[in-house]
């Protein structure tokens, strides 16, 4: 299919995680041919834009991914708030609406899973910082399917407990620095 | 139970041969549903019951009664009272008060679950003045959860959530005039559940019941594939009189469908659509 992504890039985050990620959307060359997958907790009541204005901001391909959307290269999708987000066998988006994974939805766990489960070792996963335990068993997955993990270094985490905790389950994730992040999405392609 | 789901897996390919064996033993055909999410609902009954996936199969062709306990399981039944409360204000100043002329108004609410918006649609219709006029069916196709909206009785615990979201659609009104409390229970007023019907009804194989002026199915077609959406959505179109309503979750829209050159569009953001030809 034209444009579609043979490979996809996930980014988890929670408390103290948005800098980094803004960050790391600057950093990203003008053109690439992956997708890049961002779930970020936030609270279902307060409908954010951070979508479209980081889209006009960076101008970048930047949106809420859609229910029933293709998942195509050079762009970056959002889990929308109050969904878990899926990936179908064929390579499209889907929303679902049950029950939140360590209180949280979207949940890392879900959509890490879900990605590793189609893209196998074209997937690879970033988690970042967070106050709870969510996203260890997404990143346990990813590595599992033959994908590549990272978990940015606790020290440089504003909150350290989901990258400390996703370290201790996951002997084979790369710890990384920010600096090391942000490079490694400057040089995709 | 949070950490459930990630201890079981099955492939695509074993949930396929599933969805098979349903649709040999009953009358469910799971086929047209989104496979992720399905998948994940499966592995969690696995999960709950402790079960491999031949132990799965083998219950569902050879214990009695599985295959209903199954799909009980496998429905998502998430639902709030005044969940997405701008959702019922628009009610109010975008289709009642276009509806409110009509003799009669037939209101299906299609995946009602455990019926919170069942009863969320008949206070809007109190408060409107319409509920003489007016009729609710409620129909899903999980029988148990019919039982509960039948009783109109909820824990107390989420009834918090259900008064800040009517707090949020009508702040004029208390919400506690529209239940009586009784130790951990909310009970909804009587009055509220006079003008409605709950029955099954499986929008992936069931047909035309009634003719309505308005149809409200939110978070149901996300499970949903292209194909079975399009079933649904045509089912939902000859359901309709002409002008009736469809209202849908907000991450759910028509544009993917040949059928919505039949509707205008009420509301972009809650997904609001009046039938026009």
């Amino acid at each position: 299919m034209l444009g579609a992504a043979e490979n996809v890039i996930l980014i988890g985050g929670s408390a103290g995680s948005y800098d980094l990620i803004i960050q790391i959307l600057k950093a990203l060359p003008a053109y690439f041919t992956c997708a890049i997958i961002v779930v970020i907790h936030r609270n279902s009541k307060y409908e954010t834009q951070i979508e479209s204005s980081l889209s006009s901001q960076l101008e970048k391909n930047i949106e809420s991914a859609q229910d029933k959307g293709r998942i195509k290269q050079n762009w970056i999708y959002f889990a929308p708030p109050g969904y878990h987000l899926l990936i179908e066998p064929n390579k499209t988006f889907s929303l679902d609406q049950s029950e939140p994974i360590q209180f949280s939805r979207p949940s890392i766990d879900v959509t890490f899973e879900s990605v590793a489960d189609v893209y196998g070792d074209k997937a690879s996963a970033f988690l970042l910082s967070g106050a709870n335990q969510d996203g260890s068993n997404g990143i346990a997955h990813v590595l599992r399917n033959g994908g590549q993990a990272f978990v940015q270094n606790p020290a440089e985490s504003k909150m350290d407990v989901m990258t400390k905790y996703a370290i201790s389950q996951n002997e084979n994730a790369l710890i990384c620095d920010n600096k090391k992040i942000i490079q490694y999405f400057s040089t995709i392609n | 139970m949070d950490q459930l789901n990630s201890n079981v897996n099955i492939s695509f390919e074993e949930l396929e041969d599933l969805i098979y064996l349903m649709k040999n033993v009953s009358d469910y055909d799971l086929s047209g549903y989104t496979k992720t999410s399905l998948k994940r609902r499966v592995q969690r009954i696995m999960a709950l019951e402790k079960m491999d996936y031949m132990d799965l199969k083998n219950a569902v062709v050879n214990v009695e009664g599985f295959y209903n306990y199954f799909i009980q399981e496998i429905t998502v039944n998430v639902t709030e009272m005044f969940r997405d409360p701008e959702f019922y204000s628009l009610l109010t100043t975008e289709v009642f008060s276009y509806l409110k002329t009509f003799p009669k108004i037939k209101i299906w609410s299609a995946g009602c679950a455990t019926g919170e918006e069942v009863y969320s649609l008949s206070i809007v219709l109190k408060e409107n003045n319409l509920t003489d006029k007016s009729f609710i069916y409620g129909t899903d196709i999980n029988s148990q959860v019919l039982e509960t909206a039948k009783k109109g009785i909820y824990p107390i615990k989420k009834v918090k959530n259900y008064t800040e979201n009517f707090n949020i659609y009508n702040s004029n009104e208390e919400f506690s005039t529209y239940y009586t409390a009784m130790y951990d229970a909310a009970i909804i007023n009587h009055d509220l559940r006079k003008n409605m019907l709950f029955s099954i009804h499986n929008l992936a194989t069931d047909n035309v019941f009634n003719e309505f002026q308005l149809i409200v199915c939110r978070n149901v077609l996300i499970y949903f594939d292209l194909e079975l959406q399009k079933r649904v959505f045509t089912l939902f179109y000859e359901s309709l009189c002409l002008f009736g309503f469809l209202c849908l979750g907000p991450k759910e829209t028509l544009y993917n469908h040949e059928v919505s050159k039949k509707f205008r569009v009420v509301n972009k953001t809650y997904n609001i659509y009046q039938k026009i030809k």
